[in-house]
């Protein structure tokens, strides 16, 4: 009975309606933010920083663009790599043509500009599905590897195709150092995954579902499926675009195309299928178990005491993968998520069974 | 129920000889009947008559190779389905259409996105008139579940709900939709007696309290009889009779299409 609602009645559906209606859970979670802002800057140390914390937070974001394309409206895409690029690159443009832009304002334009694409190449799902839709965003994601190899324009004709990113100030701030990145890409991450929670529970959200559940019922209750999907494909690929952008100019810092192939496209769709489908939740569980899993298992072999090459760590990391994947598929397409809905279903009952 | 006392507005939907295919299968053959505003209208007939196709027919699931569909006094051969919901014609399926992995509540509420008009920027942040908006549509929801008896299971994912009460959300979400036309695909086929005296109940109140007009397709011949107040039977794609319970009742193409007399 740790965890109750018994005593918390709802008298008005303001009170019903808010991001988390059970007084723990809102606390929990403030207490997560306060933790993430005020502690962890003075307790992680520069390698838990730079190699868990800032790509956990980025690849956040993008698996909840890629989750409300395929959790929330059951579009497949394999091209999340490439929308990636797009927002890397347009940023990068963004930043070299027009110096004075505010460094957030470049990251809003080039999530648009993946807004863009993501439109234009999620038309084609009004008229295919499942299978045949998976492939022709993989035709975008290679046909964006290849623009960005081969177009000089895009790399500012840089002859190795590679690109660094500025200097990052913000408004006079000085996002150095592996602390201050890790505070911007929170803020960002905060902001963003709020946005993506108040839209998946809005008129919107409800669209997105109903044509993932039931196409033509959706369609019978007014749903134009043109709308419902552009907008899924619209938001997704901001998202998308944004940790782009973010993943490049604060993570990597200088970059080329392989940074975004298809690799990434299927790391970020294991992200999703791991921490589950259609939850903002499990887009955050399913990065960080992608991210800790590698460094994880890069450590057993020293604390069991056994010796392992790492092209054999990197095979067994691949072997977890497709376990896991196929496990989840199979018992839990809700993933990670679920399992943790399920446990506090349990802590609600605790100590009765019933 | 005293069909006298029952007072019909004009034609509200007149459906003119309307022909449907697929392939060689001919579905509806030169069909032609009217609805009544505020009147309950069955439409019945053996399994494969066209029922089915009938409905998909006037809100625009299927179009009709011939023949035309009025509707408030707009005739049309075709339709897209959003728009006929969009014009206030509202429908349950005969094999439950839900979506499944939402709650009852989002089901229903999905069933008034067609009212819902805040830019995406602002449910993005969900402050002043979108947030009004979400709260207003769901009072009107909440009155919906009231009124269906539905308030214990507001918050489970109809996927986990049992037929019976799928079978209610299901109407629940075209009532959501405040529709003046209400197309109901057998809502009691599989249900034991008691539900299908609650789900007559609530066609009837929403007939009497809304003035909605209702379509029903339906197999148990009791309930079309108490229900309805006028009845089309269809036979293999053709209108065999048409008329009042009473006349039904009368009609011998209807007794032999009933019987299996062979044709
Ligand atoms: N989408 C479709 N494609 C091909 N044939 C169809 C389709 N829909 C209906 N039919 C055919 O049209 C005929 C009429 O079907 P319909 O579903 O309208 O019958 P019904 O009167 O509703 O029957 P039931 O009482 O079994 O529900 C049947 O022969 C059916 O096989
Ligand atoms: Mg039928």
């Amino acid at each position: 009975m740790i965890y109750r609602e018994t005593g918390q009645y709802k008298t008005t559906y303001e009170a019903d309606q808010q991001l988390f209606p059970i007084l723990q859970d809102r606390i929990f979670v403030l207490l997560v933010i306060a933790f993430a802002f005020g502690a962890v800057p003075f307790l992680a140390s520069e390698y838990l920083f730079r190699a868990i914390l800032t790509p956990f937070l980025i690849l956040s974001l993008a698996a909840i663009g890629l989750n409300i394309l395929v959790g929330y409206c059951g579009q497949v895409s394999l091209g999340t790599g490439g929308f990636m690029a797009v927002g890397a690159y347009a940023a990068y443009n963004l930043a070299l043509r027009l110096p004075d832009l505010n460094l957030l304002v470049v990251f809003v334009l080039a999530g648009l500009c993946a807004t863009v694409v993501g439109v234009l190449f999620g038309l084609p799902s009004l008229r295919i599905k499942g299978f045949y839709l998976a492939v022709a965003t993989l035709a975008a994601q290679f046909f964006l590897d290849w623009a960005f190899a081969r177009i000089g324009w895009f790399t500012n004709y840089a002859p190795s195709g590679s690109v660094s990113a500025p200097p990052l100030v913000i408004l006079g701030w000085e996002v150095v150092g592996p602390v201050r990145k890790y505070l911007l890409v929170l803020g960002i991450v905060c902001v963003f995954a709020l946005v993506a929670r108040n839209l998946v529970r809005g008129a919107i959200g409800r669209s997105w579902m109903a044509m993932r559940d039931m196409d033509v019922a959706a369609e019978v209750i007014g749903i134009r499926p043109l709308y419902a999907k552009v907008t899924a494909f619209a938001v997704s690929s901001f998202f998308v675009g944004l940790s782009g952008a973010l993943w490049a100019f604060v993570y990597l810092g200088a970059w080329e195309p392989l940074a975004f192939d298809v690799n990434r496209s299927f790391q970020l769709l294991f992200m999703v299928i791991i921490g589950g489908l259609g939850s903002i939740l499990g887009s955050f569980l399913g990065a960080a178990f992608i991210v800790i899993l590698p460094l994880a298992l890069n450590q057993m072999p020293g604390w069991l005491g056994v010796e392992m090459s790492t092209a054999l760590i990197s095979h067994i990391e691949l072997m977890v993968f497709g376990a896991l994947i196929v496990f989840f598929l199979i018992v839990e397409p809700h993933g990670l998520a679920r399992l943790w809905a399920i446990g506090k279903e349990k802590l609600r009952l605790w100590p009765f069974p019933h | 129920m005293s069909t006298a006392a029952r007072e019909f507005g004009d034609v509200i939907l007149k459906v003119e000889g309307v022909s449907l295919a697929f392939g060689g299968v001919k579905a509806l053959t030169e069909v032609s009947f009217d609805v009544r505003e505020h009147e309950i209208r069955a439409i019945i007939g053996p399994n494969g008559a066209g029922k089915s196709s009938m409905l998909n027919v006037i809100n625009g699931v299927y179009h009709p190779q011939q023949g035309q569909v009025t509707y408030r006094g707009e005739a049309r051969r075709a339709m897209d389905p959003h728009r006929a919901a969009r014009s206030g014609i509202a429908r349950t399926f005969q094999n439950l259409a839900l979506f499944k992995g939402m709650s009852v509540l989002d089901n229903l509420l999905a069933g008034r996105n067609l009212m819902m008009r805040m830019p995406i920027l602002l449910q993005a942040l969900r402050v002043g008139p979108a947030l009004r908006e979400e709260i207003a549509h769901r009072k009107r929801v909440e009155e919906i579940i009231d009124f269906l008896e539905i308030q214990h299971v507001r918050k489970t994912p109809v996927g986990r709900l049992p037929y019976g009460l799928q079978k209610r959300v299901d109407l629940g979400r075209a009532l959501a939709a405040e529709p003046r036309v209400l197309l109901l695909d057998e809502p009691m086929a599989g249900m034991n007696v008691e539900e299908k005296q609650d789900m007559c109940r609530f066609i009837l109140d929403v007939n009497d309290e809304f003035g909605t007009t209702i379509v029903l397709i339906e197999h148990d011949m009791g309930v079309v009889m108490d229900l309805s107040d006028r009845v089309a039977v269809l036979d293999y794609g053709r209108l065999i009779g048409d008329g009042t319970p009473d006349e039904i009742r009368a009609n011998q193409a209807v007794i032999d299409a009933y019987l299996g007399v062979k044709h």
